[in-house]
């Protein structure tokens, strides 16, 4: 039986535990740390938590400042407000003096479900992705969501950690390692690859068994750190397999998909085919609904694993 | 400098130069040669552009040296447009977007605000720059922390690059403003040595509001032909309008 677990509820409790290590753990929200679960880390450390209330771009300016006078800031919002109403105090304050400043955006992608599209971020990774130096991490479980805000916590620069609102099955057993850019093998395979990060990882795997059922050998592969993304296991996986699929719960624009094909196209060309929400806007609904609606499923990545074989050079 | 490097803005660095000299040669707390010491006063210029002043001010200060000063603005020099605090010594943050500064002041203060030095934070603003949003979400947060480390001081010289501030969107009054986010304003004669040493004197005696000190400044400050003058806000001199603007300034030092 696999367990959920809430990725948010894991990043309050690591807070928690980051903060009994080191006093220099600063955690900040702009009103919604009851959602985001900064609010655990608020309960036991009042002191160094900062609400800045409805202000995002006070809260990077602070938190970068926090970050410049020696703290290890965390900054917390939706994924939305975190990466769009402030993306130019992200670039500006945190990135291009390479503060020691931790984004962690909760609620990205479709399932944050009946609230709609003004709060489902669908293009916080190509916009993120796009600035320099900042890391950017899309955990696909509990487990890796404690150790990628472990690593964040003590990685030398800027890192935007993007967590889901629904509950994801634990895969990983807690003594399982994680370092930025370093992705992993999930499932062995020989025929293709699916590159998949957050919820979409697990469809990869659910995709990877029905394909077995169907005689093709797919790999699996976790690149929850999208920035800077794992090159050698990509172009490695491409050279071994000869074909890939990326499935995100993001704009098929400048995510996964865009990251892996630009090391495809210079390491390692082979037919890729992208598994994402196609240049749209999400929409209210069940979040079951909602990625079925917008082919975020299982049977959308076999569909594509196909097409991706069918491309394939003999 | 500016001239040097035919590029910079000359008229928005005159107008707080003078505040600049109050601060690093007679209110900041700082070691030069020890430019990490964590008990520091920290000093955020907000108004980046007016990065020349800043420079000037770390040159004499001790941070920089003359062969700095000579290229600023060129590739691979750690004199930046805009202050870069990565690449530059004594430079506390990296600004040159406006309106970001009193945020970045801010979580300064709040990091610094149990340290046994009691360091303070100051941050200079620029007038028309205080039409972004930023600087109220910042001063709302300030005053709401009680955070009276904190003393902010705006260059009111009334320009900004599409003309007066008045005509383009007025900011006025700007004390008035401060003071009704929770914030102890002081106006001063942003050009009156003994006006601002004092202002900053009372700003430091608050002890349970942020302090703001909004200084009334010319543009182009001391330089006849650039004084007032909104063209001179990013236009560096020619060789005949440095060796006037040096003769004046020179003249006119006390």
């Amino acid at each position: 039986m696999t367990r959920l677990l809430s990725t948010r509820e894991e990043y309050g409790h690591a807070l928690v535990r980051l903060g009994e290590r080191s006093r220099d753990i600063v955690v900040l929200d702009a009103d919604l740390s009851t959602s985001t679960c900064t609010e655990t880390f608020a309960k036991r450390f009042p002191d160094r938590f900062f609400n800045m209330g409805i202000s995002e771009q006070d809260l990077i300016g602070t938190a970068a400042g926090m970050a410049l006078a020696g703290k290890i800031a965390f900054a917390s919002s939706f994924a939305i407000f975190l990466s769009g109403r402030c993306w130019e105090q992200v670039r500006q304050s945190v990135a291009l003096p390479g503060c020691n400043v931790k984004l962690v955006g909760t609620h990205g992608g479709v399932t944050v479900g009946k609230d709609g599209a003004s709060h489902q971020a669908l293009e916080d990774i190509a916009v993120m992705r796009a600035i320099p130096a900042l890391a950017v991490i899309v955990p696909c479980d509990a487990v890796e969501t404690r150790k990628a805000v472990e690593a964040a916590a003590w990685y030398d620069g800027p890192v935007y950690i993007r967590l889901t609102r629904e509950k994801l099955p634990v895969i990983y057993p807690d003594e399982k390692p994680f370092r930025i850019g370093v992705g992993g093998v999930v499932r062995q395979g020989s025929d293709l690859t699916l590159c998949g990060i957050g919820l979409m990882l697990h469809e990869c795997l659910s995709a990877a068994t029905a394909l077995a059922q169907e005689g093709i050998s797919a790999r699996v592969i976790d690149l929850a750190t999208v920035k800077p993304i794992d090159e050698d296991l990509v172009s490695r996986c491409a050279a071994e397999t000869g074909a890939m699929v990326t499935a995100e719960e993001h704009s098929v624009i400048g995510g996964l998909g865009d990251a892996v094909g630009e090391v495809l196209l210079r390491r390692r060309p082979v037919p890729l085919e992208r598994i994402g929400v196609r240049d749209s806007f999400g929409r209210s609904g069940d979040p079951q609904d909602l990625l079925r609606y917008f082919d975020l499923t299982a049977e959308a990545i076999v569909a594509a694993a196909k097409r991706a074989l069918a491309r394939k050079q003999p | 400098m500016i001239h040097r490097a035919q590029s910079g803005h000359t008229g928005s660095s005159l107008s707080c130069i003078d505040l600049l000299t109050c601060l690093y040669f007679a209110e900041l707390r700082h070691a030069p040669f020890q430019p990490d010491w964590s008990g520091r006063d920290r000093f955020v210029l907000s108004k980046g552009h007016a990065a020349p002043a800043l420079y000037a001010a770390l040159h004499r200060a001790g941070y920089l040296t003359e062969r700095d000063l000579g290229r600023l603005r060129g590739l691979s020099s750690i004199l930046q447009g805009h202050p870069d605090s990565r690449r530059c010594p004594g430079v506390e943050a990296s600004t040159g977007s406006l309106g970001q500064g009193l945020s970045i002041a801010h979580g300064m203060a709040l990091a610094l605000r149990a340290h046994p030095e009691r360091p303070r934070v100051y941050v200079l603003l620029g007038d028309g720059e205080l039409q972004e949003g930023q600087i109220w979400e910042a001063a709302m947060s300030a005053a709401h922390y009680r955070s009276a480390n904190l003393c902010a001081l705006v260059d009111l010289n009334g320009l900004q690059i599409d003309g007066a501030v008045a005509r383009i969107k007025g900011v006025q009054p700007v004390a008035e403003k401060f003071r009704a986010f929770g914030w102890h304003a002081l106006e001063v004669d942003g050009h009156a040595i003994e006006a601002i040493l004092e202002a900053l004197a009372a700003a430091r005696a608050c002890e349970d509001r942020p302090s703001v000190i909004v200084a009334h400044t010319v543009k182009g400050k001391g330089v006849s032909f650039c004084e007032g003058q909104v063209k001179w806000h990013g236009k560096a001199p020619n060789d005949a309008e440095l060796a006037r603007a040096l003769a004046e300034l020179e003249g006119g030092a006390r």
